[in-house]
């Protein structure tokens, strides 16, 4: 929890990470994706301050010490969500798994939730694999990344017909939240591939689940906002907005806060830190005390100590069946933590 | 003989098709040489070994087009440094294969599409630019639909609307609308309007946004300065 000025935020971190890019875990043949791709996200580190930039040696793998202290020591953090990404065509044993991070959240109860994935090329060996993981981690959320490699393949996306099997499986497993990556991916090579529309048909066909597109479709906010205002379980996650600009571009911060304010709305945008990329005290810090720097910004919808409580932590609560103190919760009853027709976690989150 | 200022004068004429900006301006050039006989080696670099596969071949291909065109130039060879793609990029380009040959059966088609919606994307954004000075001027959404391009006071903002709007064949002269349907080129009617400029500001922030998140990549990248631009002079050290 965090405490300033007299009002207190619970902290839910929605979208961090546990990973292993030591070059140890490289896989021979493929070193230069494995390298391009951490040296790519230690480049995003560098647009959080300077006293928080790590050496390329320590971003490789943070220590199971580092993290309990980064994240829930240092970070303010009351619950931590692992989204895992496997890239096991880079890394030998993958880059941040679900078996990692279940490893870790099995070691310090009541911190984390771990995520699970499952990717439409695997089959009925997939489903049968999320079955398993669903009964051992007890997911309540899926990250899907679906720009990975894999055997020749580069990608796939949400509207692929093996997708909605999966979509359906996930439903009949009690799993509400389908995380969804858009960034960079790079297939079809000859179409936009940071294209959000699989999310809008996946969105539309399966109302009874939420979709949070994590670092909110960047670098295409329009076409994410422009679907997200039509899609009433479509979610911001602000992973990268908050670390990727709030420091190093507050002018545009404020303008893309602005914007994703007005058009998805303070009760469907998700604080997470994209720890190791980042550490989340600055961010939560720092966005505790934001507020947009001028005039210039007055059209935009306002930002309040409610708007931000929700954000940090209270609308991610509520997509996961978050027990919150009555002390982290906003005075006024009668507005609603996340959107009405949000598809909650009806039970408790097991791990 | 031909000019390394020539070259780089070209060169600004190759825009990043998703930041609407010249490769020069955004530091992507980190090299040019000119040889007496007209031989043009030009280097380009990108913020992430993962940019876009398809933005880095229209650039690398349009570099190429545009050094080629130069008065007195012999040979043209544009290398794509550091990029996963590279060598795929690099030689497609070489043998002017276009994209398909150039990634076999990972591209399905040519990427006039995806420029044409990228172009579409750059109107949106320069819209607001023109119009939001004229709305922080006390002038109406209402009268905003009533004016043409003709209206509009001399700027480079408006220059660049209008070359993105004739570019895709849109109407683009004195008397055209100043808002129009950067899909059909109908001028956008009063009640549209206020959605419309809506999403043009979005368009605008998500392009600068997006160009200041690169800009800082490649910093971190190649110590490029803080808006990823790198001057003539370092140009020179480069080389």
């Amino acid at each position: 929890m965090y405490e300033k000025d007299g009002n207190k935020y619970f902290i839910v971190d929605s979208h961090m990470h546990y990973w292993d890019a030591s070059p140890q875990n490289w896989v021979p043949g493929a070193e230069q994706y494995a390298k391009g791709w951490i040296e790519c996200f230690h480049a995003y580190q560098s647009l959080g301050p300077p006293e928080t930039h790590w050496t390329l040696e320590h971003f490789y793998k943070a220590s199971e010490e580092d993290l309990m202290k980064d994240v829930f020591e240092d970070g303010y953090v009351d619950k931590a969500i692992f989204q895992p990404t496997y890239l096991t065509e880079w890394y030998a044993s993958g880059f941040n798994t679900a078996e990692q991070n279940g490893a870790l959240a099995a070691k310090h109860p009541d911190k984390f939730i771990v995520n699970g994935r499952w990717d439409p090329r695997d089959g009925d060996a997939g489903i049968k694999q999320l079955e398993e993981d669903v009964a051992r981690y007890g997911h309540k959320g899926v990250k899907m990344y679906t720009a990975e490699w894999r055997e020749g393949s580069r990608g796939w996306t949400l509207k692929d017909p093996e997708a909605y099997r999966f979509l359906e499986k996930s439903q009949e497993l009690g799993i509400k939240n389908i995380h969804v990556h858009k960034g960079p991916t790079i297939w079809p090579l000859d179409k936009d591939a940071f294209d959000v529309s699989d999310v809008d048909h996946a969105a539309t066909d399966f109302p009874e689940l939420n979709f949070i597109v994590e670092h909110v479709g960047l670098p295409r906010i329009e076409d994410f906002c422009f679907m997200a205002t039509q899609e009433p379980n479509v979610y911001a996650g602000l992973s990268v907005v908050i670390g990727g600009l709030m420091y190093a571009r507050p002018k545009f911060f404020a303008k893309v806060m602005g914007e994703l304010l007005f058009w998805v709305g303070e009760d469907k945008m998700t604080f997470g830190s994209d720890y190791s990329i980042w550490e989340p005290k600055w961010q939560i810090e720092g966005f505790v005390d934001w507020d947009y720097p001028s005039d210039e910004f007055s059209d935009y919808p306002r930002v309040t100590v409610d708007t931000k409580k929700k954000i940090l932590g209270l609308n991610a609560a509520k997509l996961y069946g978050i027990e919150v103190p009555e002390e982290f919760q906003i005075a006024d009853a009668s507005a609603p933590a996340a959107q009405d027709d949000a598809v909650l976690v009806d039970d408790g989150v097991r791990v | 003989m031909t000019e390394r200022a020539q070259i780089l004068a070209a060169l600004a004429s190759v825009r990043d098709p998703e930041l609407d900006a010249p490769v020069t301006d955004l530091g992507f050039v980190s090299s040019c040489v000119v040889s007496a006989a007209g031989d043009v080696q030009v280097r380009l670099r990108l913020p992430t070994y993962f940019c876009a596969p398809n933005f880095a071949f229209l650039m690398v291909a349009d570099a190429y087009d545009a050094v080629s065109q130069v008065a007195g130039v012999r040979h043209a060879e544009v290398i794509l440094d550091d990029h996963f793609a590279a060598d795929a990029i690099n030689a497609g380009v070489a043998a002017r294969s276009g994209f398909v040959q150039a990634f076999g059966e990972l591209a399905a088609g040519e990427l006039d599409e995806l420029r044409t919606d990228f172009v579409r994307k750059a109107v949106l954004a320069g819209t607001d630019r023109v119009c939001r000075p004229l709305l922080a001027a006390g002038r109406s959404t209402e009268e905003l639909a009533g004016l043409t391009l003709g209206d509009l006071p001399p700027s480079p903002d408006l220059d660049r609307l209008r070359s993105r709007r004739a570019e895709l064949g849109l109407p683009a002269d004195d008397d055209s609308a100043l808002l129009v349907d950067a899909v059909t080129g109908e001028a956008i009617g009063a009640q549209a309007l206020p959605l419309h400029l809506r999403r043009a500001r979005l368009t605008r922030v998500n392009l600068e946004a997006n160009g200041s998140i690169c800009g800082g990549m490649l910093q971190h990248r190649y110590g490029t300065d803080v808006h990823g631009a790198i001057t003539n002079s370092e140009l020179e050290g480069v080389r």
